[in-house]
């Protein structure tokens, strides 16, 4: 088994990366790129705000090599259809293509989606030609009515966003892996490297950070760290582990012992 | 001679601004002094870029001008 070609198909891109970054959060522009640099990422997240009047400090695309690296804006902070809809044509306005994180909010404090108008505005979104990524819940039936609509990969929670609290739910994960026909990407809740191999270990096509390493003492070394262990996780996936057992199993012969 | 102007009130990212009538969507983003390449809402529909120079403002016209920032 070879993992050198090991590519995945989201929508008509082939992205060979399994490991997605958001730009949030950093120190500085100068962290944000190292750190995005480490991670391995060749897709990025980024949000859409108000401009301010008179701003001469330097921009997050100013930390982002757009030529490296492939731009994907998110609807974070919406709380309706029609304000996710419009944060999406504005981001296809701006010249970001046909990409989007759909994020429908749904409670302030958990940030947990609002399954319900996250699959309303996805539907919105597909027919209007959008290559729609969505944040949702680690629910089966949201991720199959999310695929249904069209959909290009599902983005169930392993955790609040932020949390850094890890794999909350794998077996909901692995119940969205059986079915799901397009990628699964976990999204929010990654905290440290340990947690992106589990997702990876139990067949995700990738992961999503951002918090997970913006937060980290050292940023560029959890980013480091990410990479290595998104890239772990998927190669011990991929070579299939050894079944468990409830009992020792002796690695070294039992004949021919000394007397 | 600014007093016998007439002028009109939009709403440009949530902040009234006094404007004078044949003023368009270029002209308030360059009155921005934005470093950033923007996108243009009027009224809840993107003004696309091609149509900022023509876009005229009317009187409560709502604008939301907006970026890209660091996000997750």
């Amino acid at each position: 088994m070879n993992s050198a070609s090991d590519t995945w198909q989201l929508g008509h891109r082939t992205m060979s990366s399994r490991i997605l970054v958001g730009t949030g959060k950093y120190a500085s522009n100068e962290q944000a790129r190292e750190a995005i640099a480490a991670s391995g990422a060749e897709m990025v997240t980024v949000a859409l705000r108000r401009a301010e009047p008179g701003r001469s400090t330097p921009s997050v695309l100013d930390a982002i090599d757009t030529e490296r690296y492939i731009l994907l804006p998110n609807t974070a902070g919406c709380y309706s259809v029609e304000d996710a809809v419009r944060t999406a044509e504005l981001s296809r306005e701006l010249g970001l293509g046909d990409l989007v994180k759909l994020e429908v909010i749904g409670d302030p404090k958990t940030l947990y989606p609002d399954n319900a108008a996250t699959i309303e505005a996805a539907r919105t979104l597909v027919d209007r030609g959008f290559t729609v990524l969505p944040y949702c819940s680690d629910d089966l039936v949201t991720c199959k009515r999310l695929v249904e609509v069209g959909c290009a990969a599902v983005m169930p929670l392993a955790a609040p966003i932020g949390s850094g609290l890890g794999i909350r739910n794998p077996h909901n994960i692995r119940l969205i892996l059986e079915e799901s026909s397009v990628p699964v990407i976990v999204d929010a809740g990654v905290g440290t490297a340990s947690d992106a191999a589990v997702a990876m270990e139990l067949g995700c096509t990738a992961v999503l950070m951002n918090t997970g390493i913006a937060g980290a003492k050292h940023p560029v070394l959890m980013a480091e760290a990410m990479r290595e262990a998104t890239s772990a996780g998927r190669k011990a996936y991929l070579a299939g582990r050894m079944a468990q057992k409830p009992y020792a199993t002796a690695s070294s012969p039992e004949a021919g012992l000394i007397e | 001679m600014s007093e016998t102007t007439p002028q009109f009130e939009v709403h440009v990212n949530g902040e009234l601004r006094s404007v004078r009538p044949g003023t368009t969507v270029a002209d308030v983003v360059a009155e921005l002094d934005l470093a950033d390449r923007v996108a243009v809402e009027r009224n809840r529909q993107v003004v696309p870029r091609a149509e900022h120079g023509s876009t005229e403002l009317s009187p409560g016209d709502r604008l939301e001008v907006v970026t890209l920032v660091g996000g997750g």
